[in-house]
């Protein structure tokens, strides 16, 4: 019972370390904003789910897992989501004002816009 | 057959999350990211946190997903016609792709690491949660235990939602968001008419249930989010002016009750956040139904975004 309960702790572990490298990948290499925006949710849920193996394995005293981290997690969702909201609406008004999406320096011919 | 799952699990959330970082279409990999939000929460009711997967479904999945195609939408109108999207530079592609190893690798081996037998808050938890009242742990963890960490996120979720009004262009401030499209289709003026009586009861009934089971304020307040942003999309009912003194006020108000009962600990049960013990199930309750209508507008302004329509005179 309690190998099993490690084993499914260390495989998601695992997919959550993968995880966190993907959304990593994508939050450096991706020149468009949008993008990066979701490799930083991959990013975080990979992290998330370190935690959860982390909670998983800390199961005790007849609960499924430690609760401690299950709430952080629960609180990190939510805070992961805001920044999300946050960065959506910078590039919508990054890009209402520049026509960019993207923080490359802009290509020889292309011209700023004007508000509209 | 249980191994199976779990490895089918994560083989698809690996396989989504390359999908995203490969594909060359934003859309697509938005699809992509709501499929790997919803199986995610699978994976978190194989890792035994039932309340986890009810918001990681919601929030990380449909929500976020949400927020993500209107941004995508919104470029793509936005783009002129014919422009492609730019690939990032070799080298740089490369040094990236070898830091990410690095890290997974690390992370990898830190999981392989864990010290065993496993250290746990567990037992401390479940032996002080006759005195809240409660009886799910996470619950008590989130609004007794820990309760500083929840009103400190109450106010982070309030910081970004200030942090995108502020992007409002001077001319439509304390205006309201525009969300309604020029000719919403026929199933979602359908949907947004027969879900919400539905979503409500969802939600009132997580937030009663979500003191003793899985369930409580987030998941309930993500559930009305999403059923008042069906009602806005579908155009059945304009959003609020974000001038609105009312509008604020029940914004403020959760994050308010919070701080007032935290403040009144001091007096009657000797600490910052302290509850009185035979009161502490009502002052829980009651602090959970004030944030949960504060989280459902939070959550739904903030997927709106900030107002692209000059207000009423």
């Amino acid at each position: 019972m309690t190998s099993g309960i490690y084993d499914t702790a260390t495989l998601f572990g695992l997919c959550g370390a993968a995880l966190a490298g993907i959304g990593l990948f994508v939050v450096i290499a991706h020149p468009g904003l949008l993008r990066r925006l979701v490799g930083f949710n991959i990013l975080g849920a990979g992290i998330f789910m370190v935690f959860g193996a982390v909670a998983r394995r800390g199961a005790a005293a007849g609960l499924p897992g430690d609760p401690v981290p299950q709430a952080m997690v629960i609180t990190g969702i939510v805070v992961a989501f805001s920044a999300s909201a946050l960065g959506v609406a910078l590039l919508r008004r990054l890009f209402d004002l520049t026509g960019r999406e993207s923080l490359e320096p802009p290509a020889a011919g292309e011209t700023p816009r004007a508000e509209s | 057959m249980n191994l199976l799952l779990d490895l089918a699990l994560v083989a698809w959330l690996v396989v989504l999350a390359l999908h995203v970082a490969r594909t060359g279409d934003d859309r697509n990999a938005i699809v992509a990211f709501i499929a790997f939000g919803l199986l995610l929460g699978l994976a978190w009711t194989r890792l035994g946190a039932v309340d986890v997967a009810l918001t990681e479904a919601a929030i990380g999945g449909g929500i976020t997903g949400l927020l993500l195609l209107r941004a995508e939408a919104h470029l793509r109108r936005g783009r002129p016609v014919g422009s492609t999207a730019r690939q990032g530079k070799s080298v740089t592609t490369i040094v990236a792709a070898l830091t990410s190893i690095a890290v997974a690798l690390d992370l990898g081996f830190a999981v392989l690491a864990f010290p065993s037998p496993a250290p746990t808050l567990a037992p401390p938890a479940l032996a002080a949660i006759d005195a809240t009242g409660l009886g799910n742990p996470v619950t008590a963890v989130l609004l007794a235990y820990r309760a500083l960490d929840t009103l400190l996120e109450k106010v982070v979720v309030l910081l970004a939602l200030l942090g995108v009004w502020a992007l409002t262009p001077d001319h439509l401030w304390g205006g309201a968001p525009e969300l309604k499209e020029a000719n919403p289709p026929q199933p979602l003026l359908y949907l947004a008419r027969m879900l919400p009586p539905f979503g409500v009861l969802i939600a009132v009934y997580m937030v009663w249930v979500g003191a003793d089971a899985p369930g409580g304020t987030f998941q309930a307040g993500s559930i009305l989010a999403a059923m008042w942003l069906l009602v806005m999309l579908a155009g059945l009912s304009p959003a609020p002016e974000t001038r609105s003194l009312m509008l604020r006020l029940l914004l403020v108000g959760g994050p308010a009750l919070f701080f007032a009962i935290g403040f009144l600990g001091f007096a009657v049960a000797g600490g910052f956040l302290a509850y009185p013990e035979p009161l502490a199930k009502a002052l829980i309750v009651g602090i959970e139904a004030a944030l949960t209508v504060a989280i459902a507008l939070a959550l739904g302004l903030l997927v709106a975004g900030p107002a692209n329509r000059a207000p009423a005179p």
